[in-house]
């Protein structure tokens, strides 16, 4: 009874910190919606854990750190005011002064701004059901466990804490697409390359080409070149595909796999059709790197030998085999269901890993609400060798006018386990 | 002393077809829904991973998808004169098991009715007048037109994606030249997807059947010819011919089953929880005999488990809706003595004759493609197409040629005369594998007195429950149109000049044959009507007896129709759940008064 008490005096007391005309539910429900749009319950949440209670791994160069409670409950952020929330979310600084571990995106939500961050705060203090959990500590050795270089990192890479500005004359939708992008969406920290220090080499648009043109391999898998590049980029998609793409897990010609899947089923599955739509058109301005940048050019010879039953490329015999009931001889695969490899940005990325993985491994098309069906692509490093993998990765990096370079035996072995 | 879990609104008792279109049609309106399943969980991933399911030996020869006979089987005998022994070999037909039932491992042919068989009892005594249908024949109306159907024909077909041409739509002619069955009834709607491409020796049938004057039209196939998304939003890919449908389940998610088609859109319910594993063993009635409280069932690990519901649906396979009736004692079974009772009566099966055609090496007819469903057929024999008076016998056939795929191990077929081993054989194989047709007439089976289902007294199953007793013969009708049919489509053969025929039809004085397949379109024994003295369902599919059970599946059907049934299956299905969510649901009780 006592706690219940207690409880209802935290709402009061909560509710009467937030001035009296906002309409609180509606708060709280805009809180709820930047944060799927933030993605916060994919690192705050353990592997069959309460929601934000924190205790996800994370792997870095110096050892394994935690992720964080951010439930309301006293051993979560129940003890922090708007101004302790918003010094973690955007400045990087927990409650007791000590500088936050860069996995925490607050390099990115340094742009969120102050309304986005007062519904924030109403939801993770008024939405969430608190769950008492303690923090676990990093496994990190002495002295790479002192957290003063962090505070060093913040000062020289993190930018000031700032509302977010369109640019001048900017169109509202791309404007839109920015803010989500850059700011909560932090697409950057997986898709943007880090330099050795470990920071993003950009953190927006105009910050240079650099800027989500794609990562180095992160457990297993390569977060792609979202720029404008046809080969590995984003230059074949439309906005509408994108916008399918990022509501369904999957479009025309594609499907998700890897660490994007999560992105879609916990994040931007719930955008509305007009965010979704912002954050499209914003990534379609994205110039490409390769300024030789040129569409995809299909070419039908390696269709023609196949349908003539000549297999003698290297690789081909393995696809007909393995690969061709669904993806086709002519690389097309079908509508919506089984990815078309001709023309396919993963496939002609520089670095293979992705490709490689997903020959290996399979993948799960995740169920979405609006696309419950999830396809299944088998793995096949139960049946193929390091070799032909490598031949028939090849052989769809060079097939109907992709352009990939050559993937080596060694290359799918390092990649087996 | 079972566990008792907290009661829901609905159980459902088998997770095939019946059960996950239920499943979705209680969901929908708000009732908290279990779906009990006596098999294991499947799904096209793992169970159909490519290339692992391209395998015969494990699941034709061994028959991984089917009911597995060491626990439960039926008993059967030719008479009453008979002892019955149990099935210790599934052959003559193939039971599903697990989630999916045999909607995971079913062809995918998708038809609707004819109209006539819905009445075939009123349209044969209309047309022929009383005296034509035999005395010891006991086919009935089904108590529900085609037009009262047609618009859960058409929902069907788009939750199935099936491939299909239309002759009219809503009266307006559109199939001519293009494939449509010039004696197909109305439709509100196109098939959703156009129909499939014809092998080569469907092509073949075509063009003989029309030489000889026949009618040829496409299949209609819930085997994909594209991509497809149902109104549930459930994917499909595209059939790719692989020739691996029956008995198999479908790497390219291009067959349609309740694991592709319905299950996807259950998963995320907070309403709807399906439980593997779970046999049911009997639906309890409270102390009036009138109304379930629940079922029964024994999880995995052989605990007696009771789930109590308002609502209870047969789901199951044909003869274990049945069985479940008989064991719970709901509806009076049926006495073929008296000819009184209803539980077991007109059990009735499918009427099938088949014809292969070898042709000469310069005849191609790849018979390692195929696809479940797909084909050409001729309806000029099938339901009443044509004047039964000269004939003297009930039913008709469509025939076809369905090319689903020679497997290496049971698809070789040579002429007559071929020995079945030695070099003789391995030439003969050599020369006719690619080379040959093979077709069917997939005749109605009509129902009689002495074919029926009761509980054996002797055996009893891995939980000590009696067998079911299937007593079932060929009679007189159908040999007669066995041989009319045969005859028939022998013309249609013949104008394919073959280098030789093989007629494999019934002989007179056949018995039934337990080893041979035939199809597993076993049907009746808890059968619909619009009498309680002569059927154990309303039309609604809703027990006579005990009001809050509903019985859904060919199990309902009074006798065997010409087409494959999951078609009326499916539409039946989806015309129940119409009644139980708009009428029963409002004021429980008989949506029929006797």
């Amino acid at each position: 009874m006592k706690a219940v008490v207690i409880a209802t005096l935290a709402l009061l007391g909560s509710f009467s910190a937030v001035a009296a005309d906002v309409d609180q539910p509606a708060l709280i429900k805009q809180g709820e919606y930047l944060a799927r749009a933030g993605d916060c319950v994919a690192c705050h949440t353990a592997k069959d854990g309460k929601p934000f209670a924190g205790g996800l791994p994370m792997e870095t160069p110096i050892g394994m750190i935690y992720s964080t409670n951010i439930t309301p409950d006293p051993t979560g952020i129940g003890a922090y005011s708007f101004d302790d929330f918003d010094n973690a979310v955007r400045h990087g600084v927990a409650k007791n002064g000590s500088t936050l571990y860069p996995a925490m995106p607050y390099p990115s939500y340094a742009r969120v701004n102050q309304a986005d961050m007062q519904a924030l705060y109403a939801y993770f203090m008024q939405g969430v059901k608190p769950v008492a959990q303690e923090n676990k500590a990093v496994d990190i050795p002495w002295p790479l466990s002192m957290r003063w270089p962090l505070a060093m990192w913040r000062w020289t890479f993190a930018p000031a804490v700032a509302d977010f500005t369109p640019m001048l004359g900017q169109n509202p939708v791309v404007s839109r697409g920015a803010y989500l992008v850059e700011g909560l969406g932090h697409c950057g920290a997986c898709h943007t390359p880090r330099a050795l220090t470990l920071q993003e080499k950009s953190l927006s648009a105009t910050d240079g080409s650099t800027f989500l043109s794609g990562s180095a391999p992160l457990e297993g898998w390569i977060a792609k070149n979202l720029r404008g590049d046809h080969k590995d980029g984003l230059g074949s998609w439309s906005e509408e595909q994108l916008v399918q793409f990022l509501k369904t897990g999957r479009s025309d010609r594609s499907a998700v796999f890897g660490g994007m899947s999560d992105v879609i089923v916990h994040s931007m599955q719930y955008m509305s059709d007009a965010d979704l739509t912002a954050i499209a058109r914003y990534l379609k301005t994205l110039p490409a790197v390769d300024s030789t940048n040129a569409p995809h050019q299909y070419d039908p010879a390696v269709a023609d030998a196949l349908w003539n039953g000549d297999d003698s490329k290297r690789g081909a015999a393995v696809y007909i085999d393995n690969c061709a009931a669904c993806h086709r001889t002519d690389g097309h695969g079908y509508t919506r269901v089984f990815p078309a490899l001709a023309g396919n940005p993963v496939l002609q990325s520089d670095d293979p890993t992705s490709l490689i993985h997903i020959v290996l491994k399979g993948g799960t098309l995740p169920a979405t609400h609006t696309a419950p069906s999830t396809f299944t692509m088998p793995g096949f490093d139960w049946r193929l060798s390091d070799q032909e993998v490598a031949d028939v990765v090849n052989f769809i990096r060079t097939s109907w006018g992709n352009k990939g370079s050559d993937v080596k035996p060694a290359d799918v072995k390092a990649l087996r386990d | 002393m079972s566990t008792v879990m907290k009661k829901v609104d609905a159980v459902i008792v088998g997770f095939g077809w019946t059960g996950a279109i239920m499943a979705k049609e209680l969901t929908e309106a708000g009732l908290n829904v279990v779906a009990l399943e006596r098999g294991p969980m499947q799904d096209t991933y793992p169970d159909g991973n490519y290339p692992q399911v391209i395998d015969e030996l494990t699941y034709s020869v061994r028959k991984k998808l089917f009911q597995d006979v060491s626990k439960e089987t039926v008993t059967i005998r030719h008479s009453v004169n008979d002892v019955a022994l149990p099935n210790r070999q599934l052959g003559a037909f193939l039971p599903g098991n697990g989630v999916g039932g045999a909607g995971l491992h079913w062809s995918g042919v998708h038809f609707r009715v004819d109209p006539i068989e819905l009445r075939i009892r009123s349209h044969y005594e209309e047309r022929y007048g009383k005296n034509f249908i035999p005395k010891d024949m006991t086919i009935q109306d089904f108590g529900v037109s085609y037009e009262e159907l047609e618009p859960f024909f058409d929902y069907a077909e788009k939750v199935f994606g099936t491939s299909g041409q239309a002759w009219t739509v809503n009266g307006q002619l559109v199939g001519e030249g293009r494939g449509g069955n010039p004696y197909a009834p109305d439709r509100s709607n196109p098939f959703p997807l156009e129909s499939q491409k014809n092998t080569v020796s469907a092509q073949l049938f075509q063009k003989a059947a029309n030489e000889v004057g026949y009618k040829p039209y496409n299949l209609p196939s819930a085997n994909t010819s594209g991509p497809y998304t149902n109104p549930y939003g459930a994917q499909m890919g595209p059939c790719n011919f692989c020739g691996f449908c029956s008995g198999y389940v479908c790497y390219m998610y291009s067959k349609a089953s309740p694991n592709v088609n319905i299950l996807p859109a259950l998963k995320p319910l907070p309403n709807f929880e399906l439980r593997p594993d779970a046999h049911v063993i009997r639906v309890n009635l409270d102390s009036t005999k009138s109304k379930a409280t629940g079922v029964t069932y024994i999880d995995a690990l052989g605990r007696e488990i009771e789930q109590p519901a308002d609502l209870v649906i047969l789901g199951a396979f044909q003869f274990h809706n049945v069985r479940l009736m008989l064991l719970s004692g709901i509806g009076k079974p049926y006495d073929p003595k008296t000819g009184e009772g209803v539980v077991g009566k007109n059990f009735a099966y499918q009427n099938m004759g088949t014809i292969k055609a070898y042709f000469d090496k310069e005849v191609h007819t790849n018979n390692f493609i195929g696809a479940g469903g797909n084909g050409v057929a001729i309806d000029d024999f099938n339901a009443d197409n044509f004047d039964h008076g000269p004939h003297g016998f009930v039913g008709g056939s469509p025939m076809w040629v369905n090319q689903a795929g020679s497997r290496p191990i049971a698809g070789t077929s040579n002429p007559p005369g071929t020995p079945a081993w030695g070099s003789a054989w391995k030439k003969a194989t050599a020369d006719y594998y690619t080379h040959q047709v093979s077709m069917d007439a997939h005749g109605a089976h009509q129902s009689y007195r002495g074919n029926y289902l009761d509980l054996d007294p002797v055996y009893r199953d891995a939980y000590g429950q009696p067998l079911l007793r299937m007593t079932f013969d060929w009679q007189e009708n159908d040999i007669k149109m066995n041989r009319f049919m045969m005859e028939k489509m022998g013309k249609i053969a013949e104008a394919m000049n073959p280098k030789a025929i093989a007629l494999l039809g019934k002989k007179v004085g056949e018995h039934f044959n337990t080893a041979s397949y035939q199809t597993t379109h076993l049907n009746g024994g808890a059968i619909m009507g619009t009498d309680p003295k002569t059927s154990a369902l309303n039309r609604y599919l809703q027990s006579w007896d005990v009001h809050n059970v509903f019985v859904p599946g060919a199990s309902a059907f009074p006798q065997g129709l010409g087409y494959n049934p999951t078609g009326l299956v499916a539409a039946l299905t989806y015309w129940s759940a119409r009644a139980i969510r708009e009428q029963y649901l409002k004021n429980p009780g008989p949506l029929v008064q006797a």
